[in-house]
């Protein structure tokens, strides 16, 4: 992350490699975290920014301040990637996740850095939860061509049709990220509606990844992640039609209530975390607990095809 | 004009073109009646609840009356339940579930669902002549489908309830505890089994709501449940309003809610669900395209789309009330619809020939009215055939719209009755784009003797169920449920069990 704070506090091997003198001589280049709409970087239209804090309440970096009217932008974008990202075959999807991994091992001593930062704790655990989301997104990305033979049936019924059941991708997804565990818990949510074809809208405060995503072979518009404030923007996705399902693990206690009733207006697929599971204590390093074909299935439409057999 | 219009003559059903009828009227000899004896069950002037496994009063004492729609006679009396004995039901319930029915083994449980299917199977008559009187639907429907499917979802749900390990690999299935139900008045008995089976399979209890309309096949099936020495509590009915039914499903006695009706009704349940850990599956309505492309076995077509949007006089949420035709067979498709109506049988449902029955209630009968009379105000083009109605009951003459614009309201809003509008199209695509333009998805079919291009619209289509050359089918085997605003959730088959188990890691 570039900020006199990182660059003065940096362990991460890489890093500590670049000549000591140079560096402190050296004005750094500093970036503005913006927002990834429909494959590109804007700026909020509304023109607004907030400082992210680290853990220690230290100011880490700016980043945008989305607006409703981002928000609908995102959700059109998603709308308009989805037919295109669901029609792909699932060995595609696959392959494509499986390239955000490699994308991501690439840069995992940053992500490691920036986890470290954002959720403040020890150099080896942010090395332990960054590999570990690279993983996951291997383990969804092999479920692509897998989740319809185990969800699908082949319907015996009683007469001479021939009936069968298949999944399908349930359309736009509204993701409210993870408070805590800022790019496992986003990783853990985000690849399980992707791995099928859905196209998603995040509310995060992760920025990285979606610069990996940008590079990768995801299409534009398949995720879009907005930064700011949970209280502006969740009410937004939740009342939005044309978003067809929500996950609400990252919406507050205070929120919750209010964003579902929003939701049931528009028969909305909602996802919540376990029973009596809190945000801050998940455990998303808990391979068993976070890798779910449960998950997968909370964004997907089950289609059921008759056909009558004869001559 | 095909070749099979030109030659077409007298096949024993129709009015030869000879005698100068016309096309699609009535055939000028009147069938015998065929009426279905109503001695075969014994109806109560007076029902109660059913609550811990024994028939109780309202709390206040309360009774409603329920209606034949085919005669606008009073049935029966039944008791009105009261918040109090939803309250009281629902203690039953959790009472059942904990001490009782969510310990028992799955191979016991299994064998009280195989007594519940046989006690359906025979008993079916008296529950068949039961469900035409309370419902209006003909008798050849409940006789033939409503009751053995009823039955069928017993059977099939009973053989889950000990193999519950083989439908979710890798993980225990838990029950979630009580379920509240809310079922509507097309259906009744069979939203009855396609709610109750999977629930008590799973080691739920359940109380369940019938609709005011249509609450005596629930109260039978109360006497099944007592015959079949089911443990008290286990299964609770409490007829009544609405706002009992909103009482039950926003009750924090309740884990689980599931709902079928329509989809201003699901948005609030599913409000009445917000903030809370309650389990919800709705199935709500639908506005489903039949769409007919020009290389379809057109009779087939025609035969499907009248049991599309006749099958229970057009109250059926999965209706193929949307008819899509390819504009070069639009033509030959709705003379063959109009010569067809001229044959269909619109009268007492107790009657065996009869094909369409009563409208479940005058509020439905007026608001089927309202809706045709705005296609006709909006400049559609209204056709009935030429069939008497009997003069008491809630009769509505089937119906066929054509010049049918997609703005209208008739190609717009869920009619729940015998009524067809018909649109055209020309290419695959633009078929798609219109069927898919609708906040519903509950159900589509397609006619074509192209394979390859049934499997592309089936992919195209966002609706739950595809029926392609054939339509409403329905088996217990067979998931059914929408996509959209037609709800979420699926009943019947394995996915079925889905919304009534938690899942544990192993």
């Amino acid at each position: 992350m570039a900020t006199p704070r990182s660059r003065s506090k940096s362990v991460v091997p890489s890093r500590a490699k670049a000549p000591v003198a140079v560096e402190a001589d050296r004005i750094e280049v500093r970036k503005t975290y913006k927002l990834y709409i429909g494959g590109a970087f804007p700026r909020s239209e509304s023109g607004r920014s907030y400082v992210v804090a680290a853990a220690d309440g230290s100011p880490l970096a700016n980043a945008n301040r989305a607006s409703r009217k981002d928000l609908r932008d995102a959700v059109r974008a998603a709308r308009k990637a989805f037919p295109g990202w669901a029609d792909r075959t699932a060995m595609n999807r696959g392959q494509v996740l499986y390239r955000v991994a490699e994308l991501m091992e690439g840069r995992r001593d940053q992500f490691a850095d920036e986890v470290r930062q954002a959720e403040g704790m020890t150099v080896a655990r942010a090395r332990e939860i960054t590999l570990r989301a690279i993983d996951r997104w291997v383990w969804y990305a092999g479920w692509a061509d897998k989740i319809a033979q185990v969800l699908g049936a082949s319907n015996p019924v009683a007469a001479d049709y021939f009936n069968f059941t298949i999944p399908e991708a349930t359309g736009v997804v509204g993701l409210v990220a993870s408070e805590t565990s800022s790019l496992l818990g986003l990783v853990s949510r985000l690849a399980p509606p992707l791995v099928t074809g859905n196209a998603v809208v995040v509310l995060a405060s992760e920025i990285t990844l979606t610069e990996v995503l940008a590079t990768s072979d995801v299409p534009a518009g398949v995720v879009n992640v907005l930064t700011g404030r949970k209280g502006e923007l969740v009410p937004v996705l939740a009342a939005h039609v044309d978003v067809d399902a929500i996950d609400v693990w990252g919406v507050p206690d205070d929120l919750r209530t209010d964003t579902e009733l929003a939701a049931a207006d528009s028969v909305k697929r909602i996802a919540r975390r376990p029973r009596g599971i809190t945000d801050a204590r998940f455990d998303w390093l808990d391979d068993r607990a976070s890798e779910r074909p449960e998950w997968i299935a909370a964004y997907l439409e089950m289609k059921t095809v008759w056909h009558p057999i004869g001559v | 004009m095909t070749n099979d219009t030109k030659l077409r003559g007298w096949t024993g059903d129709r009015a030869p073109a000879g005698w100068g009828l016309g096309d699609g009227q009535a055939i000028p000899w009147e069938y015998a009646p065929a009426p279905e004896s109503r001695d075969v069950v014994t109806i109560k002037d007076r029902y109660g609840l059913f609550i811990d496994g024994k028939e109780v009063q309202a709390a206040d004492g309360g009774v409603f009356s329920t209606v034949n729609p085919a005669t606008e006679e009073v049935i029966a009396e039944v008791a009105k339940a009261t918040p109090a004995d939803v309250d009281r039901a629902i203690r039953a319930a959790r009472r059942a579930q904990k001490t009782r029915w969510g310990s028992l083994p799955g191979r016991e449980r299994a064998k009280y669902l195989f007594r519940i299917a046989r006690l359906l199977q025979e008993r079916s008559r008296e529950f068949a002549v039961l469900e035409t009187m309370d419902s209006g639907k003909p008798i050849k429907e409940s006789r033939d489908v409503d009751v053995p499917l009823a039955a069928a979802h017993f059977w099939y749900y009973a053989g889950w309830a000990d193999k519950l390990e083989y439908a979710f690999p890798g993980r225990n299935a838990r029950p979630l505890g009580v379920a509240a139900q809310v079922i509507p008045w097309n259906f009744p008995l069979l939203m009855l089994s396609w709610k109750i089976a999977p629930a008590l399979a799973a080691g739920n209890t359940v109380v369940l709501k019938p609709a005011s309309t249509t609450p005596l096949s629930a109260l039978l099936f109360a006497e099944v449940c007592r015959q079949a020495d089911l443990p008290p509590g286990v299964v609770n009915i409490v007829p009544g309003p609405s706002d009992i039914g909103m009482h039950l499903v926003s009750h924090p006695g309740v884990d689980k809610v599931a709902f079928t009706g329509s989809t201003a009704v699901g948005k609030l349940i599913s409000r009445a669900v917000a903030g809370t850990d309650k389990g919800l599956t709705l199935e709500l309505g639908g506005k489903a395209a039949n769409i007919v492309f020009e290389d379809a076995a057109l009779d087939q077509a025609v035969e499907g789309i009248v049991n599309g949007i006749y099958f229970n006089q057009g109250e059926v949420c999965c209706a193929g009330s949307r008819l899509l035709v390819q504009e070069s067979i639009a033509d030959t498709i709705t003379e063959k619809l109009k010569d067809r109506l001229g044959t269909i049988r619109v009268g007492d449902p107790l009657d065996k020939n009869t094909d369409v029955g009563a409208i479940n209630s005058r509020a439905q009968l007026e608001k089927i009215t309202e809706l045709v009379a705005a296609g006709v105000a909006e400049g559609a083009e209204m056709y009935q055939p030429a069939c008497d109605l009997p003069d008491r009951g809630y009769f509505f003459r089937p119906t066929l719209f054509t010049n049918v614009a997609q703005s209208h309201r008739i190609a717009k809003e869920e009619i729940f009755g015998p009524v067809l509008s018909v649109l055209t199209f020309r290419t695959p695509d633009e078929a798609v784009e219109k069927a898919n333009n609708t906040p519903y998805g509950l159900s589509a079919g397609v006619w074509t003797e192209k394979g390859s291009r049934i499997l592309w619209m089936v992919r195209k289509m966002r609706a739950g169920v595809v029926w392609a050359n054939t339509f409403n089918r329905f088996d217990p085997t067979s998931p059914f449920g929408g996509y959209k605003e037609s709800g979420f959730g699926r009943e019947g088959g394995m996915h079925g069990l889905h919304a009534y188990v938690r899942l544990e890691d192993r």
